[in-house]
């Protein structure tokens, strides 16, 4: 029996968060904060895409392909060329895990 | 063993449960609890400080003070003036700030006692606060251009704050005959989105060439250089060969306009205008002055890190109205520095450290409906400043096809839509 009612306090916990994820804007590592200004946290007629919920892999990949050159971008190869690998991952990390 | 119902200790384990995993994140609980942010202003910087603030730790009592009902949007208001959207498109209202137990004062603020921590509102109301935030935009300098105060401004609009003035440079260009000359004054730097007053020649060029082909455009300008100026004049050169930009050395500072005769006078010269559009130099919003925030420039210098004023204890600039390094005075800039600010206010009321932050800006300018450029920079904290990243940023390419320049056009929509839902919606 022990766990359930851990669960369940997780589970009020979330509840209260919200589609925002508060919780977890307290930890949002450096610039993390800057990316919802172009991606949407929520449901927006937009064609950038959102980050909340991607998988933190895919979004690092992408950064550093950005960053690279690899992959043409109009912005993003700019912003990226801004960004240290580790601020990278702990951006990306980040957005991994918002609920969204 | 099975139970339909918890027990009262279980439900003793759910709220210890729930309270260590709540508290961990946010230590000293005690000092964070019950504290006052008072924020003033509610743009794109005030009213993305006060919502984060607030959802960063709830306990914080956040109050919002702005005089107006309804935001008029100052980005994408040049389409407003050349009919390409309506006013109603910019406004945004409060509703939603207020579901986020952010409470509103529509009221202007009056004074600032730094020494006793408070605010008095235009209705008489005293808040008192343990962080003030201050994000007052800008202000017009009436008495920095002989000739050209309020009652001028009906005839030669600025525009620079959107709402009725973005209406009457609309009217007066709606009612100007093919053939007729337009005068665009750019003040020097520093001043409210750099690259503004070159969209709003593009698209009132844009305007002219598809509804008033015999008409010209003139920019007098108080610079040599400016924001995206190659991206610009390239697209002019090809897209806009009526319009005409002067340069400070030659000859471009309007010194004084006549509103009379409809003319703005150089040290070379006299322009007659059919429409003359005015942008004055400006400073930060009144209230950073009555605050003691300001300094003799008219701006308000901030610390990188947490925003607050240089001049005055526990009084934070954000946007417009701040001297923040390299980030240009853009509303990207302002949420991006809000939401930096928010993190910092509730570090500093717990009695933490504030991280140390790295900010983002992107900015994108219409040449014409279906021809978008940006610019964009990456900032970090360094000899007490913001200053951009080494080998991030830049513009657009010189040389990029048409398709990406109707992309960026695309973004720059979706950015307005996103930033607005995100602050407003």
């Amino acid at each position: 029996m022990k766990p359930i009612p851990v669960l369940f306090a997780g589970a009020l916990i979330f509840a209260f968060q919200g589609p925002a994820s508060a919780a977890g804007l307290a930890d949002a590592p450096p610039g993390a904060s800057s990316c919802s200004g172009c991606h949407p946290s929520g449901r927006v007629d937009t064609s950038v895409p959102r980050l909340a919920g991607r998988s933190p892999g895919d979004i690092t990949a992408a950064m550093q392909a950005f960053k690279s050159g690899q992959v043409a971008s109009t912005v993003m190869g700019r912003i990226a060329k801004g960004f240290s690998d580790d601020e990278i991952k702990a951006i990306a990390a980040w957005y991994g895990a918002q609920n969204n | 063993m099975t139970r339909t119902h918890p027990t009262r200790r279980d439900f003793l384990k759910t709220a210890v449960a729930g309270a260590s995993v709540s508290v961990l994140p946010m230590p000293a609980i005690a000092q964070g609890t019950g504290s006052r942010v008072v924020v003033v202003g509610g743009g794109f910087a005030g009213t993305t400080c006060a919502r984060f603030v607030k959802r960063i730790d709830p306990r914080i009592n956040v109050t919002l003070v702005e005089a107006n009902r309804t935001f008029t949007a100052c980005p994408f208001s040049n389409g407003v003036i050349v009919g390409l959207r309506e006013l109603t498109d910019q406004e945004f209202g409060y509703g939603k700030v207020a579901g986020d137990q952010v409470t509103l004062a529509v009221a202007s603020a009056n004074s600032i006692d730094a020494g006793s921590r408070a605010v008095t509102l235009s209705d008489g109301t005293r808040l008192t606060y343990d962080r003030l935030v201050l994000a007052p935009g800008i202000d017009i300098r009436w008495d920095a251009l002989p000739g050209y105060n309020e009652a001028a401004a009906e005839r030669m609009p600025h525009a620079w704050k959107a709402g009725e003035q973005t209406l009457v440079l609309r009217r007066q260009l709606e009612a100007m005959a093919d053939g007729g000359t337009v005068v665009i004054s750019a003040p020097a730097n520093p001043f409210r989105c750099p690259p503004g007053p070159y969209e709003r020649a593009s698209l009132i060029a844009y305007y002219l060439k598809t509804k008033k082909p015999r008409s010209k455009l003139i920019i007098l300008d108080a610079k040599d250089a400016f924001s995206k100026q190659r991206l610009f004049q390239n697209a002019w050169k090809e897209l806009y060969p009526n319009l005409e930009w002067v340069s400070l050395s030659m000859g471009g500072k309007v010194t004084s306009v006549d509103v009379g005769a409809m003319t703005l006078v150089t040290d070379f010269g006299r322009h007659k205008a059919d429409v003359a559009n005015v942008i004055p130099p400006q400073k930060a919003g009144r209230i950073a002055e009555v605050a003691g925030v300001a300094d003799r420039s008219g701006w308000c210098p901030i610390d990188p890190v947490t925003f607050e004023s240089k001049l005055a204890p526990n009084i934070h600039v954000l946007g417009d109205a701040n001297i923040a390094g390299g980030m240009p005075k853009s509303a990207f800039t302002a949420n991006a520095q809000a939401k930096v600010c928010a993190a910092a206010l509730a570090k500093l009321l717990a009695g933490s450290k504030p991280d140390e932050p790295i900010l983002i800006n992107t900015c994108y300018s219409l040449v014409a409906p279906d021809y978008g450029i940006s610019v964009a920079g990456v900032y970090k904290p360094a000899d007490g400043q913001l200053k951009d990243v080494e080998g991030s940023g830049g513009v657009s390419p010189l040389d990029a096809p048409s398709t990406t320049r109707a992309l960026e056009a695309n973004f720059a929509e979706g950015w307005f839509k996103t930033i607005t839902a995100e602050v407003f919606g």
